[in-house]
């Protein structure tokens, strides 16, 4: 009896589950299908071009770690994109707040010697995150206090964070040498590896904690409710008792933070190194994997995996096929426009029945 | 090297030179957001108009057609972001999100396609500068205003025609009623859709327009993810200017300024040019702060739902 109700509970779970993810699964499958238009408008065989990714990111157990290596920044930003949605923000910044907080993270892993390791790493890792967060409290307050609009700060922020750290590794922290880069940290701040020779490191195992944490605070605690109550009615929330201004700023802070440990995690464990430039798009692949994640800290793992996927499969796919890279950038702004419209292929389904 | 060497006649003149593609873009914000519609996807519209220009002038050699082209393109753009926030109702923020994205990925996949390169073009045909007769000769303005690209003439046209439509014609009321009140304007028997839609294609023809004049009237190249923000600026020019096209082209100017001193100062090599490169984005985050509170946008931006 209890047997059945729990199977009929579990059932009726994965059924509401699947039914969740059909758009998405569908805005997918359309991106891909209007990429593979655009191949063949530019001469190029979708269909070797795409087994040439699924081959490059699942083909062997280097690729799905690389493929993981990759959706280890994408789960901290889509976390970032999602938890600041979630108030009402619309932080398209992670991108420079990733990129605040690898910086600063290679700064203590550069400046401190002879620490043991988890406590130099602990070091190093709150250093991005404090940095991100920073990354995120200004535009934050910029909103809160003038109502400055989040859309233009946090990408003008973007830019003054790509400049600055620009600044600082070509002058200050510069190492001898033609490159951008600084010197690499110390042996002490690197992330062990989990699956040589992959760059694989422990942050995938962070992100899938933050991805749990980030659920557990949006459902289970008072600081979610607010941040949840905040996003959907403002005005009801503010009635309620919510202070949704200083609810919305802790919510970018904490937004700026996990792209800030995404970013540290990039320069610990895989780089160990600041390189300009480390970051190919990190925090716009972030928004897209948050929303074909349904705006869930779950789904933004499953959704990481695909884009994580996208970029590793790709030097495969270029070096098979020739094509272009910018291919995987034009599906991931595909697969957002067609997130964007989720009646979509209703709204075409429909036009065709009337018809 | 004194003040004057940095603050001469040369950087006023660089100054409106540098205010056209973010005053067109900014237009372009108006008239979306006239109608109801957030278009964050401004960035993107310019950055496809900047390319298409470059590629239609690399194949026919005629940079006339190449603007055509970038008009066409950013319409069509436009008309994407309508269709997805209007008629599918999706989020504003999120298609044109998707468009500045796609424009990024595209731009630089099929400059790789034509030039092997990729996201730099080939130089093409550009625009080249006339000289207005008389204006030219005058003392200081000549020198500021006489000498320019003719896309910088067709900018201050096309900012007054916007205003006059805007606020001077019956049509310029029904769009701006649409945005306002959506469902008293369809009470008064205007097609609320239509309106946005035209809003939003001519948003997105704006921009395109303002995009190309980075690729055309100067550079004749196109280079990787060469309107740097620009669209966002121009957003910001937009809501500084609260929503009216005069007062978005004064906010241009002052944004044009900045471009003009941050390249003027690069080129003079007083500080590390990554410095001298933050100025514009910091300077549009302290407008932004320092005057939005006083401006009220012109919607709510809610779709419009008829009952």
């Amino acid at each position: 009896m209890t047997n059945d109700k729990s199977r009929a509970s579990l059932m009726h779970v994965l059924r509401s589950g699947l039914l969740r993810i059909v758009p998405q699964l569908l805005a997918i499958a359309t991106a891909f299908l209007v990429g593979a238009l655009v191949l063949i408008a530019t001469g190029y065989s979708p269909i070797d071009v795409y087994s040439a990714l699924i081959m490059g990111a699942f083909g062997d157990v280097y690729g799905v770690g690389q493929t993981l290596t990759q959706a280890t920044p994408i789960i901290f930003t889509a976390l970032a994109f999602l938890f600041s949605y979630k108030s009402g923000l619309f932080n398209i910044g992670a991108e420079g707040q990733l990129i605040m907080g690898g910086f600063a993270a290679a700064i203590v892993g550069i400046s401190f010697s002879g620490l043991p390791a988890p406590l130099h790493i602990l070091l190093a890792v709150l250093a991005g995150a404090l940095a991100g967060g920073v990354w995120g409290f200004l535009p934050a307050i910029l909103k809160a206090r003038f109502g400055a609009h989040e859309v233009i700060t946090t990408m003008m922020f973007t830019y003054i964070a790509t400049y600055l750290t620009s600044y600082l590794v070509n002058y200050p922290f510069k190492a001898p040498g033609w490159v951008a880069q600084t010197v690499p940290i110390a042996d002490s701040a690197q992330l062990p590896r989990i699956l040589p020779p992959t760059q694989l490191s422990v942050s995938i195992l962070v992100a899938v904690a933050m991805a749990a944490v980030i659920y557990y605070i949006l459902q289970k605690t008072t600081l979610g409710y607010e941040v949840r109550a905040s996003g959907l009615n403002p005005s009801a929330a503010e009635n309620g008792g919510i202070n949704v201004k200083r609810t919305m700023v802790l919510a970018l802070i904490l937004g700026g933070a996990l792209a800030g440990i995404g970013g540290a995690g990039e320069i610990l464990g895989v780089h160990n190194r600041f390189i300009q430039g480390f970051s190919p798009g990190y925090g716009f692949d972030g928004i897209a994997v948050a929303l074909v994640g349904g705006l869930n800290p779950l789904g933004v793992l499953l959704a990481a995996i695909l884009f994580g996927a996208l970029r590793s499969g790709g030097m495969l796919m270029t070096r098979a096929t020739h094509v272009p890279l910018d291919i995987v950038v034009i599906l991931q702004a595909l697969v957002i426009i067609f997130v964007a419209a989720p009646h979509f292929l209703r709204y075409f389904v429909r036009r065709r029945s009337k018809a | 090297m004194n003040i004057f060497d940095i603050i001469n006649v040369g950087l006023f003149a660089a100054a409106i030179r540098m205010a056209t593609p973010i005053a067109l873009a900014a237009l372009g914000g108006i008239f979306s957001e006239r109608v109801g519609v957030v278009n964050i996807g401004l960035e993107g519209m310019m950055l496809m108009g900047a390319f298409s220009g470059v590629i239609v002038s690399y194949y026919t050699a005629n940079p006339w057609l190449g603007v055509l082209g970038a008009i066409v393109v950013g319409g069509l753009l436009g008309l994407m972001h309508a269709f997805l926030t209007v008629t599918l109702k999706g989020d504003q923020i999120v298609s044109g999100t998707g468009i500045n994205i796609l424009a990024l990925g595209f731009t630089a996949y099929a400059s790789e396609v034509v030039w092997g390169s990729r996201g730099a073009s080939g130089s093409v045909a550009s625009l080249g500068v006339i000289d207005l007769p008389f204006i030219t000769d005058l003392p200081v303005i000549g020198k500021i205003i006489g000498s320019h690209t003719p896309l910088v003439y067709l900018m201050i046209i096309v900012v007054l025609l916007a205003q006059i439509l805007l606020f001077k014609t019956p049509f310029g009321l029904r769009l701006r009623a649409v945005g306002e009140h959506p469902a008293a304007a369809d009470t008064a028997g205007i097609n609320v859709f239509r309106m946005k839609y035209i809003g939003i294609i001519a948003s997105g023809m704006l921009a395109g327009l303002g995009g190309v004049f980075l690729s055309l009237a100067h550079l004749s190249i196109f280079s990787w993810g060469m309107t740097g923000g620009r669209g966002f600026i121009a957003l910001a020019a937009m809501i500084f200017g609260g929503w009216i096209p005069l007062g978005a082209f004064g906010a241009s100017l002052l944004f044009g300024f900045t471009d003009a001193l941050q390249m003027r100062l690069q080129s003079m090599g007083i500080l590390p040019p990554q410095i001298i490169l933050m100025l514009p984005y910091i300077i549009t985050v302290i407008v932004l702060a320092g005057v939005v509170r006083k401006t009220k946008p012109p919607s709510d931006y809610k779709p419009y739902e008829k009952d």
